[in-house]
């Protein structure tokens, strides 16, 4: 249960007399933002952390709770790095909550009986699902919707349901209502005010949200409440009884009309909390126990408000850190209050509550004073029924942007919300038109007209001028943070940022590699020199190009062979001279100038006869043998004159290329599967090698690496893959993104259960449509992030065939497999191409004698003391593109 | 025998005055014919570190952008290099990064209408007229005369 091995009871593990104790309870959002305001202010350094969580999960991002049903795993919504607790020594203890108070002995007693004496506390609580008191509200089927466990047990229950009724119509209920849709229910929504999300939007903006939502077959119920549940001889609910005296049979209820504080702690020990709930804390976050604070949704602020969003709750975290930060380092112990007064430092007073969400797929935005309430002020609207778009702008008697609603089109939100309080300098009307329609283009006020002080990242408080003291997006997120919230700024940060003037691959092409392959496919040009001399640089046409995009052009040029007509051979014509020299010699070059061979083994499937060869190929030429991770088998140690002999004997035996050499499909994993294994629900054996012989000899934007697993345990690490294939009861699930090495990433769901023909048409689209649009040296996982849109874009692409792109994709997959020749042994049938394999043009039958071997473990390793010289840093190429 | 074209680097090798014409005109391609009885009737040659001229080829055993190595009488070798002009360019064939005698294997490419080549290892350029390194400039490979002599 917990994640820290030991924890005696009453005694901290660092020494009591130096170390002061913070002790925190709830492990939410906002308590793990506080635990990284602690460590980044070097509070985790100087005292000991204790965190309590009810939960039996670490933080999770639960604003993101519905895109569990969109296919990210419950690892994909935690928000805690597994080192992050271990490295800043903070002990976590998960599914011990605390259940009391004692501020004069200063404990924490958790329901094992643990207690934590503590310098200071923090409560972090958070907030619970307030369950209306209808009759029948505890019958089977019935749920709240708040935490992970929540979710799992509502897909659960599910499976056998047909219809769900959602109680509320507000931010949460939508969400709800849409994670029932996804599980294929009947939804209905019922809300007792008379619209949709009441509390962000006006009654315009209510119609266009409803019109959408039933649009997408939800049904909606407003100005009627929740009278009575219905319930079976089992207690199981059947229907659900309105205010209206109307009825709804359904077989699942999902309460999600509103949230109240989890103050009990606080009441239970004697702290102040609201008339309606809160914790009251001051400025600084305090309670009226200098020792303890509160932050988050258990908290009411000094303006009298309990905030539900977590923004504010992030703000929260950041005061009170602080606050404790400032205190060790005063001379006033922890539990004594502030050093100096608290004036001179920022505290909470309240906070904005402008939210942009993606609801049900519909955008909706409310900012600033959204409903209108100053004095004097002005809407300015505008609504299109028939597209669900609908626009409000409140403007103030001077003429200020006061607030707004955007619904069904929510892009110009980034830029209105930081222009709030002033006067926007183009007239209010145009800001709120269509693009067409608006004079000079309305929609095209742009990120310019911000104030350097505005802020564009409310999550995180970050202003324009500290994102733009970055120059890209991923360190915009590492320095600020912003962008790693919500997620709704990142589109504006990108506006912000300097666009890099030359997009250009390299110093000879001005083009992205995808321009490049857009230019080679409609032109159907045929070689590098062709394309440097028509659409290089003015500069570079005519010159000798450069490292960078000869391999990159050379690529594209393989990649779409078989469709513009020229040699797919990688080592025909010109294309030999635009191949790195592991291309050009189809093996990979190691340190000592030797070679390393990888035979292709589809699968990791091989017979013993075929073991045997490759031992003795091994043993005769003296190479060096190492299992690969991807179940191939590495031989090192080749001089290059020795390449056409070793692949005689090994295309001999019916092996063919590997391609552990290329920017290509390298190899597709796989577990035994179902024939051997007592779990396995498939095949994955021949799915893997099916699979392999499909896609060998693909060149890509960069390698290619898959798995096939036979089960859910999913033995071949399917998700650590470009391309990744877990089998269902049902079929095949795809996952696409997945990588290993120094930035592992978790793939994606694509789509689930999959017949095998459906399988392999999703990865010729998917693996195609990367080809086209990825950038040089870019992995699917990068790829996936960086493309506008994201994994939604690309299975709208390759699933729903949005761009109508699919039969091409498919029509070019097919060219691939029907051209496929193994290049080995090509190779070996050309003696003019089997001319480049010596070590020396002047002495042909020379072999290198600066490639020597030395034993190392009954095997051979480069004799390195022939090559000594001084050691030089490496050079990375992708610092050199612009140049 | 007549020498038909000469290119020579670095400026300290001499070029006979007699012999030098423009590059351009005769490229190493260009000049390349083969006799009846199949031996080739233009050689490219390198001058070696005591002053020789060693022949290693013929000017179609280059392929533009791609090199080959030389293996010199005093141990050494060459690396071996023809532009899209058909221009040739030898420097030693030693990646001073690594100690590997790898160059010949790198990919070339042109930055201000200087040829370079780019280390298969770790990427480093070098100039292929002067050797220099155009990512450290404290680094420099030496460079070897070569040229393209006609055999009639």
């Amino acid at each position: 249960m917990t994640s820290t091995p030991s924890l005696p009871d009453a005694a901290p593990a660092t020494s009591p007399d130096t170390a002061p104790t913070i002790a925190l309870i709830g492990h939410g959002m906002v308590g793990q933002r506080f635990l990284e305001e602690l460590a980044d202010r070097g509070v985790t350094a100087r005292a000991r952390v204790v965190v309590l969580c009810e939960e039996t999960r670490p933080a999770y991002d639960r604003v993101q709770l519905t895109s569990y049903f969109a296919g990210r795993s419950a690892d994909d919504l935690s928000l805690t790095d597994p080192d992050f607790l271990a490295r800043h020594g903070i002990e976590l203890l998960l599914g011990d909550p605390a259940t009391a108070v004692d501020r004069a002995a200063r404990t924490v007693t958790a329901r094992s009986g643990r207690t934590v004496r503590y310098d200071a506390l923090v409560l972090a609580t958070g907030s619970y699902p307030f369950v209306p008191p209808v009759p029948g509200k505890d019958s089977a089927g019935c749920f709240v919707y708040r935490t992970l466990d929540d979710l799992l047990a509502i897909e659960e229950y599910a499976k056998n349901a047909r219809t769900g009724v959602v109680v509320g119509g507000g931010l949460l209920g939508l969400e709800a209502a849409g994670a029932l849709k996804g599980l294929g229910l009947r939804t209905h929504i019922v809300e007792f005010a008379p619209r949709l999300m009441a509390l962000q939007v006006d009654e315009g903006g209510g119609r266009a949200l409803r019109r959408t939502v039933e649009e997408m077959g939800l049904t909606v119920h407003t100005g009627v409440g929740g009278k009575e549940i219905v319930a079976d001889g089992a207690g199981a609910v059947t229907a659900m009884g309105l205010s209206d005296d109307s009825r709804i049979d359904t077989d699942l209820v999902v309460f999600s009309a509103g949230v109240r504080p989890r103050d009990q702690l606080a009441r239970d020990c004697g702290l102040p909390v609201g008339e309606r709930g809160g914790i009251v804390i001051d400025a600084q976050c305090r309670t009226e126990d200098p020792a303890v604070y509160a932050i988050g949704e258990c908290a009411l602020a000094v303006d009298g408000r309990v905030y539900g969003l977590v923004a504010p709750g992030y703000d929260m975290a950041r005061v009170a850190a602080a606050e404790l930060a400032e205190r060790l380092t005063g001379t006033a112990t922890l539990a004594d209050g502030p050093a100096e007064p608290a004036g001179e430092r920022p505290g909470f007073t309240g906070a904005d509550l402008s939210t942009k969400l993606k609801l049900l797929g519909v955008d909706v935005a409310s900012f600033g004073d959204a409903h209108g309430a100053a004095d004097g002020c002005l809407d300015v609207v505008y609504s299109d029924a028939r597209s669900g778009v609908y626009k409000k702008l409140v403007i103030g008697a001077d003429g200020a942007l006061l607030g707004g609603v955007l619904v069904g089109d929510a892009d110009a939100y980034g830029t209105l919300r930081p222009l709030t309080g002033t006067v926007p300098p183009v007239a209010p009307e145009q800001l709120v038109l269509p693009a067409g329609l608006a004079e000079g283009g309305g929609a095209a006020l742009g990120p310019d007209a911000l104030p350097g002080d505005a802020v564009i990242c409310s999550c995180h408080n970050v202003t324009k001028d500290a994102i733009q003291a970055c120059a890209t997006l991923p360190e915009v997120k590492q320095c600020t943070k912003a962008g790693t919230g919500c997620g709704s700024c990142v589109k504006l940060i990108g506006q912000l940022l300097p666009q890099s003037e030359d997009q250009g691959l390299c110093g000879c092409f001005p083009h992205t590699r995808a321009e490049l392959y857009e230019i080679v496919r409609v032109r159907r040009i045929t070689s590098y020199a062709e394309l440097l001399d028509a659409y290089g640089r003015q500069e570079a046409r005519g010159g000798e190009g450069c490292e960078i995009c000869k391999p990159a052009v050379g690529s594209v040029l393989a990649s779409l062979a078989p469709a513009v007509g020229a040699d797919g051979y990688v080592l025909g014509g010109e294309q030999a001279a635009l191949q790195d020299t592991n291309d050009h010699f189809l093996a990979n070059l190691q340190r000592n100038g030797s070679y390393s061979i990888v035979p292709r083994i589809p699968g990791g499937e091989i017979t013993p006869e075929k073991l045997i060869i490759i031992g003795e190929v091994a043993r005769d030429f003296g190479l060096y043998t190492k299992i690969t991770g991807g179940q191939r088998i590495d031989l090192f140690g080749a001089r290059v004159d020795q390449l056409p002999a070793i692949w005689a004997r090994l295309v001999d035996a019916g092996f063919e290329s590997g391609h552990a050499y290329g920017k290509a499909l390298r190899t597709v994993k796989s577990c035994v599967g179902e024939t051997w294994c007592r779990y396995g629900v498939q095949d994955s054996v021949r799915m893997a090698i099916d699979l392999e012989l499909r896609y060998r000899g693909l060149r890509a934007p960069h390698k290619l690496k898959s798995a096939v697993s036979g089960c859910a345990r999913e033995c071949a690490e399917a998700r650590g893959k470009d391309f990744g294939v877990i089998a269902t009861a049902g079929g095949w699930n795809l996952y696409v993104g997945g990588n290993g090495g120094a930035t592992p990433r978790h793939a994606d769901l694509l789509a689930q259960d999959l017949s095998d023909a459906e399988l392999i048409r999703l990865i010729d689209r998917f693996l195609m449509f990367y080809i086209r649009t990825a950038d040089r040296l870019e992995r699917t996982s990068a790829w996936l992030e960086r493309i506008e849109g994201g994994l939604d874009h690309v299975r709208d692409v390759v699933v729903h065939d949005s761009l109508g792109l699919c039969d091409e994709l498919e029509a070019l997959m097919a060219a691939h497999v029907s051209h496929y020749r193994d290049e080995w042994a090509e190779t070996l049938a050309d003696p003019e191409r089997l001319g480049r394999f010596v070590s020396f043009v002047n002495a042909p039958g020379a072999p290198d004698p600066s490639v020597r071997f030395v034993p190392e473990r009954d095997q051979v390793k480069p004799d390195l003391t022939l090559l000594a010289g001084p050691t030089l840093p490496v050079r990375t190429l992708e610092g050199t593109s612009a140049r | 025998m007549s020498l038909m074209t000469t290119t020579v680097s670095p400026e300290a090798t001499p070029v006979p005055p007699e012999a030098a014409v423009d590059t351009a005109a005769g490229t190493a391609t260009g000049t390349a014919t083969s006799t009846s009885d199949g031996t080739a009737a233009a050689l490219v040659e390198i001058r070696c570190p005591e002053g020789d001229w060693l022949p290693v080829c013929t000017p179609e055993d280059l392929t533009p952008g791609r090199g080959v190595a030389a293996l010199l009488p005093d141990g050494s070798q060459a690396a071996l290099f023809a532009d899209r002009a058909g221009r040739p360019y030898a420097i030693d064939n030693r990646d001073p990064f690594t100690g590997a005698q790898v160059l010949s294997r790198g990919l070339t490419g042109s930055v201000d209408g200087r040829p370079f080549v780019a280390s298969p290892l770790l990427k480093q350029r070098f100039d292929l007229e002067s050797g220099g390194c155009l990512d450290d400039p404290s680094v420099s490979v030496p460079v070897y005369g070569v040229r393209v002599r006609s055999n009639h």
